[in-house]
């Protein structure tokens, strides 16, 4: 059981290599922060704080939205794709189970994504600590951006297969990838931020939207991130609510992982219906 | 004697409003090879994909190793070779069967053997998407062939193989099923087969129409031997008058003889003496056993 999940977990991984999806993932990543690490920050960096502190407060923001469509692209192909080109028949016909299957192909996919994210920050936090002499005091905040990336990768992977697993053909499965990013990531938080803007100091502002906030893994990833972050580095509008949270920032991480339990949870249901 | 490996009872499916399997019956024992017979349409593998639960059956029951289609026991009994059959592209042959192998929890040390035993040895470090169809079909194979199944199912195995390769494969059967497997194998095309399947079950339009060995099928279908009888050129005329039977190519006569009549036929034959230089009696072909059987169930549907 364990031994298929790693089985199909290191194949996928294989896979990523050879496709160039690492590569591409990581350079996507690095390209990003760079160019909000040196270019972004020069005029800030030299005021008061430490550049990388900088950097990581643009960098949420920056994986807010490509990290979930990275692992959307990554994940909407995992069963739809495999269906539509039949090579699910095989491993459907062999001894393992499809929730084992499924397990494979999440562990493995993380772990493509985990390289590319580690390897792309890795590398841009890298540069920019050598070119701005940084101080080193936003490394853990560099280290913390990493791994809930890695989270936040973590539910739309989860959420992608459970678009995969309800179609048949991969492209509409990357449609539907591409609509779920705009909606959940993209229009989610300019609808709520178009809210709050229209309500700035009512009930709405300081009871309902921070819990429609963190509802959403893409808001809740950033709205950790913000609000563990040394206050006075950065001045946006959510850094301002992020600072005074009616509720402990840990709940962001809960949302985090209750959207990916949820969500394979949901695949593997859907899944098991599937007839190859 | 143990249970049948493979038992099927009364299956039928229907998709909409085409009636795929209808009240199927078939038995698959340990060591035995059976040919599920049809043309395309014929319902082979909308069997198959119910035999590994792929779709459940409207009615009937099949059970695989005494459990259901797709459980762990049967999933673990059961080896498979879809009709056409597909690889992750930037994957090698070998990197391919040594994941199956592992699934089935087959020592790596076995994968080699495998790609060897397919012929695939030379090609095995080399991208699955770089394979012509009957490779892809032997890649196939060496996968469903690892770790002894003890049920193998094969979906025209050989539409894709020259006959060169068609030998080897159907020796490669022979060893998996003297070794223990049950094999079912379907085919549409019937002139490999002859005399290499221990039992050769007849499925039309979801109907199986037969099902016992070859020799069974020949003698209860009642499809005439023919006899082609060669005689001198200035003979084949009076050859020709005193057996009856057509003419064919100038110098040989053939006759249609029922199998009860066969020596009787053989003596007026050897009667003739000097006229005729030669004959050769040809058993019914698979090929017109089929198309009895075909024809038969035809017939019976319409009265
Ligand atoms: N998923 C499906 N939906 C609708 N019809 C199907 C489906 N699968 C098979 N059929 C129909 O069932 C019949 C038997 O098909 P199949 O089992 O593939 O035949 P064979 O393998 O003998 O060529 C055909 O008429 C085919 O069109
Ligand atoms: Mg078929």
């Amino acid at each position: 059981m364990t031994g298929s999940i790693l089985t199909v977990a290191a194949t996928e991984i294989r896979i990523g290599m050879r496709n160039r999806w690492v590569v591409l993932a990581a350079l996507m990543l690095l390209i990003f922060a760079l160019v909000l690490g040196l270019v972004g920050t020069s005029p800030t960096g030299t005021v008061k704080s430490d550049p990388l502190v900088v950097t990581v407060a643009s960098l949420a923001t920056l994986s807010m939205y490509l990290v979930p469509l990275i692992a959307l692209l990554l994940a909407f192909d995992a069963i739809a794709g495999e269906v539509d080109r039949g090579t699910i028949q095989l491993v459907l016909a062999s001894p393992i189970s499809r929730s084992a299957f499924l397990a494979g192909k999440f562990l493995g996919h993380l772990g493509v994504l985990g390289f590319a994210i580690v390897l792309g920050y890795g590398a841009a936090g890298a540069a920019i600590y050598a070119v701005t002499g940084a101080s080193g005091d936003g490394l853990a905040d560099l280290v913390r951006l990493i791994i809930t990336s890695i989270a936040l990768g973590a539910a739309f992977l989860a959420i992608g297969y459970v678009a995969s697993a309800s179609v048949r053909q991969t492209g509409t499965a990357a449609a539907l990838a591409v609509g779920i990013w705009l909606i959940a990531v993209v229009l989610y938080d300019l609808g709520l931020f178009g809210a709050l803007v229209a309500n700035a100091d009512g009930l709405f502002a300081k009871s309902v939207f921070p819990y429609l906030l963190v509802a959403s893994p893409a808001d809740a990833f950033r709205l950790y991130n913000m609000a563990l972050l040394d206050s006075g580095a950065t001045t946006t509008s959510l850094s301002g609510i992020a600072d005074a949270l009616p509720f402990p920032a840990e709940l962001a991480l809960l949302s985090l992982f209750g959207w990916t339990l949820a969500a394979l949870v949901a695949a593997a249901l859907i899944f098991r219906r599937l007839e190859p | 004697m143990s249970a049948p490996v493979l038992q099927i009872d009364q299956v039928s499916k229907t998709f909409q409003s085409i009636r795929a399997l209808d009240g199927v019956s078939l038995n698959v024992a340990a060591g035995e090879r059976v040919a599920l017979l049809g043309h395309n349409g014929a319902g082979k593998t909308t069997l198959f994909r119910l035999i590994l639960g792929f779709t459940k059956p409207d009615c009937g029951s099949i059970r695989i190793a005494g459990e259901d289609p797709g459980t762990d026991v049967a999933r673990n009994a059961v080896s498979y070779l879809p009709e056409s059959v597909m690889f992750p592209k930037t994957l090698t042959g070998r990197e391919i069967v040594t994941f199956y192998a592992r699934l089935k929890s087959v020592p790596k040390t076995e994968v080699d053997p495998l790609l060897e035993r397919v012929g695939l040895a030379d090609a095995a470090d080399r991208y699955a998407g770089t394979y012509s169809k009957g490779m892809r079909q032997r890649l196939g194979l060496a996968q469903a062939l690892a770790g002894r199944p003890r049920l193998l199912l094969l979906d025209e195995p050989t539409s894709g193989l020259d006959p060169l390769s068609r030998q080897d494969f159907y020796s490669l059967v022979d060893d998996v099923a003297a070794a223990g497997s049950a094999v079912l194998l379907s085919s549409h095309s019937l002139s490999e087969l002859e005399a290499k399947t221990d039992r050769v079950a007849i499925l039309r339009t979801g109907q199986l129409v037969a099902n016992a060995s070859l020799e069974q099928l020949q003698a209860e279908s009642a499809v005439p031997l023919r006899i082609r009888v060669r005689a001198r050129h200035d003979s084949v005329v009076e050859v020709n008058e005193r057996l009856g039977g057509a003419r064919i190519n100038g110098q040989s006569v053939e006759l249609l003889c029922p199998v009860p009549d066969k020596m009787s036929r053989l003596a007026a034959i050897s009667a003739l003496g000097p006229l005729v230089t030669d004959f050769d009696v040809s058993q019914p072909s698979l090929d017109e056993i089929y198309r009895h059987y075909s024809t038969r169930a035809e017939k019976e549907r319409k009265s």
